[in-house]
């Protein structure tokens, strides 16, 4: 066994799979990773079932070091500056530390959560199937918390396979997509065309439970109030105030506002990357269209596997470069401050 | 019976869940109704269904529309929610121990002051419902019981409070119910249950089900303390009255 140690990480880093549903009518919300797709992604590089436990990485920066072996790994989700002992490392890649050798990550760019995939898992005992913290309800594994520095993750030795990258497809900047209802009817038609019409904003007091919407306000027809019912992944609650919320993996399992509308499958870890600030809109779809989209998304999720190819040294050289924006690096203060911090933590 | 019933709202909850609703409505029958349908699609499973969700007036119906899409299973759940209630008969019965007021329930005194009527009063009425777990939702454990006496209808707090203790029994609206882990409400606190209603390491994890009746017996602070660290140590407190 090696140790990967969390020599420094900001807030909103935990470790994070495919979560626990199933205890949903007990009131116990299902969490797991907030976008699915990298998670699966940064898995499949390192030969991991698609939804094993990983490191979500919140927007700052972050630095792990191997101790007692080398430990191969892989990132992806939102990109930012990466290297193993000032060696760049490439997004949607995998790569090995050798024993001693720090990962050092800067702040995130374009997206919210990277993940942190480590051969063979990360070591723990799963609470109902699952490792994701969820803090509230004392579930996670190996701590039940977000990660804080010092913190050690047991995991296997790196096996020595090769090294390997993913081919993806594009992701569009598209609006998010979204099904209306399950209660539209508290709306009138004007209030649905303005959600709609308009330009919104992730709120920089959003969460794992919930994304806060800075936008035009969202008018009830009869009152914000409604008994409660159950709430999904990406259901959109519209408080008193009129600015929506978009439920993430923590969410409560019941809520009490009426719900316009719900992000569909395909785009949510899409809309879980958007950062707080980043402008964004929504475009309705019929569930004809949002099912076969989920369809495809799990046939993506199913086929990640065929995408995998071999990494040679070109691919690394140019990926790595782009990814690691080393111009970046250089005159962004706060980027050079943490990886200071990092450095001097691990040495 | 069962054919005279409206049948229930199919709302979309995206593209992998369907909301049924019965009511829009706090409605004793459209809580039966949903817990009937819970039971109806536990005993004849429908391929795909991954989770159901039920709440006071609706069952949230998760599924894979990788193996089955809204129309499909929106047919099978109206067919399924006209079947009478396979375990009606069947229900578990809970009684669970309440140290009233003072420190216990904050909110007691005050209670009574707005309801014109003693600390003694309200407690009797209380401890005299014969309530049902309605739904279980929010947080872990959080059981929301219907069958609150009229009299102890009230509005919920002005400005809900951060955080009210483990264990809180409550009432806000026409609801009273368990909370089990510490966390916001903005209820009325009337007292504290030792009884965790969710607990790790503990067989069964969630105590309560959706459908199980309850009533509480008044214990002093004596007692609460006692139990308290027995319902730590794993042990039930909560009485089966019968099941």
């Amino acid at each position: 066994m090696s140790k990967l140690i969390v020599s420094s990480i900001g807030p909103a880093s935990s470790v994070q799979d495919g979560g626990r549903p199933g205890s949903q009518r007990y009131g116990l919300t299902p969490s797991g990773a907030m976008d699915r797709l990298s998670l699966a992604i940064a898995n499949t590089l390192v030969g991991n079932e698609p939804f094993a436990a990983a490191v979500e990485i919140g927007p700052f920066g972050a630095a792990f070091t191997a101790h007692c072996g080398a430990v191969r790994i892989a990132l992806s989700g939102a990109s930012r500056s990466a290297d193993i002992a000032g060696r760049p490392v490439a997004f949607d890649s995998s790569a090995t530390l050798a024993d001693g050798e720090t990962l050092t990550l800067g702040f995130a760019k374009g997206g919210a959560f990277s993940y942190l995939a480590i051969e063979g898992g990360i070591a723990g005992e799963p609470m109902f199937g699952s490792l994701a913290v969820n803090a509230r309800a004392g579930l996670g594994s190996p701590y039940p918390r977000p990660l804080q520095s010092g913190d050690e993750l047991q995991v296997q030795s790196a096996s020595g396979a090769a090294e390997r990258r993913i081919e993806l497809p594009e992701q569009p900047d598209a609006p998010i997509r979204i099904l209306f209802g399950p209660q539209d009817d508290e709306f009138s038609e004007d209030s649905k065309k303005l959600f709609l019409d308009s330009e919104w904003k992730v709120s920089a007091t959003s969460d794992r439970m919930g994304y806060r919407l800075e936008g035009p306000v969202i008018k009830h027809l009869h009152g914000h109030n409604i008994v409660s019912d159950g709430t999904v992944n990406g259901s959109i609650q519209v408080p008193g105030n009129g600015q929506p919320i978009v439920l993430m993996p923590d969410r409560g399992t019941s809520g009490g506002y009426p719900k316009i509308a719900t992000v569909i499958t395909a785009d949510f870890g899409r809309f879980a990357q958007i950062s707080a600030g980043r402008a964004f809109r929504f475009k309705a779809v019929t569930m004809a269209e949002a099912q076969a989209e989920a369809r495809k998304f799990a046939e993506l999720l199913h086929t990640l596997p065929d995408r995998l190819r071999p990494l040679e040294s070109l691919d690394l050289n140019l990926e790595a470069l782009s990814a690691a924006n080393v111009a970046g690096h250089a005159v962004n203060a706060v980027d050079a401050a943490t990886w200071q911090v990092a450095e001097s933590a691990t040495s | 019976m069962a054919a005279s019933q409206a049948p229930p709202r199919l709302l979309p909850s995206g593209d992998s869940a369907i909301t049924v609703e019965f009511s829009r409505d706090i409605d004793d029958a459209a809580n039966r109704r949903v817990l009937a349908l819970d039971r109806n699609l536990a005993a004849v499973p429908v391929a795909g269904v991954t989770e159901t969700v039920p709440t006071y007036r609706s069952l949230l119906v998760h599924y894979d529309p990788v193996h089955i899409g809204f129309e499909a299973l929106g047919e099978q759940l109206l067919g399924l929610a006209q079947r009478p209630d396979p375990a009606a008969a069947r229900t578990r019965r809970w009684r669970i121990p309440v140290a009233y007021g003072g420190e216990h329930g904050i909110d007691l005194e005050d209670v009574a002051k707005t309801l014109n009527a003693t600390p003694d009063e309200i407690v009797r009425r209380h401890v005299a419902g014969d309530y049902r777990v309605a739904m279980i939702g929010f947080t872990p454990g959080w059981s929301y019981l219907s069958g609150l006496d009229k009299f102890l209808h009230l509005p919920r707090r002005q400005s809900p409070r951060v955080l009210t203790p483990a264990g809180t029994i409550s009432i806000g609206g026409v609801q009273t119910g368990i909370q089990c882990i510490a966390g916001p409400s903005g209820w009325h606190l009337l007292g504290r249950t030792p009884v965790r209603t969710y607990q790790l390491h503990r067989d069964p994890i969630f105590l309560l089900e959706p459908g199980d009746t309850v009533s509480f017996t008044p214990v002093d602070a004596k007692t609460f303390a006692e139990q308290d660290r027995a319902a730590e140590a794993g042990e039930f407190v909560a009485e089966l009255v019968a099941a």
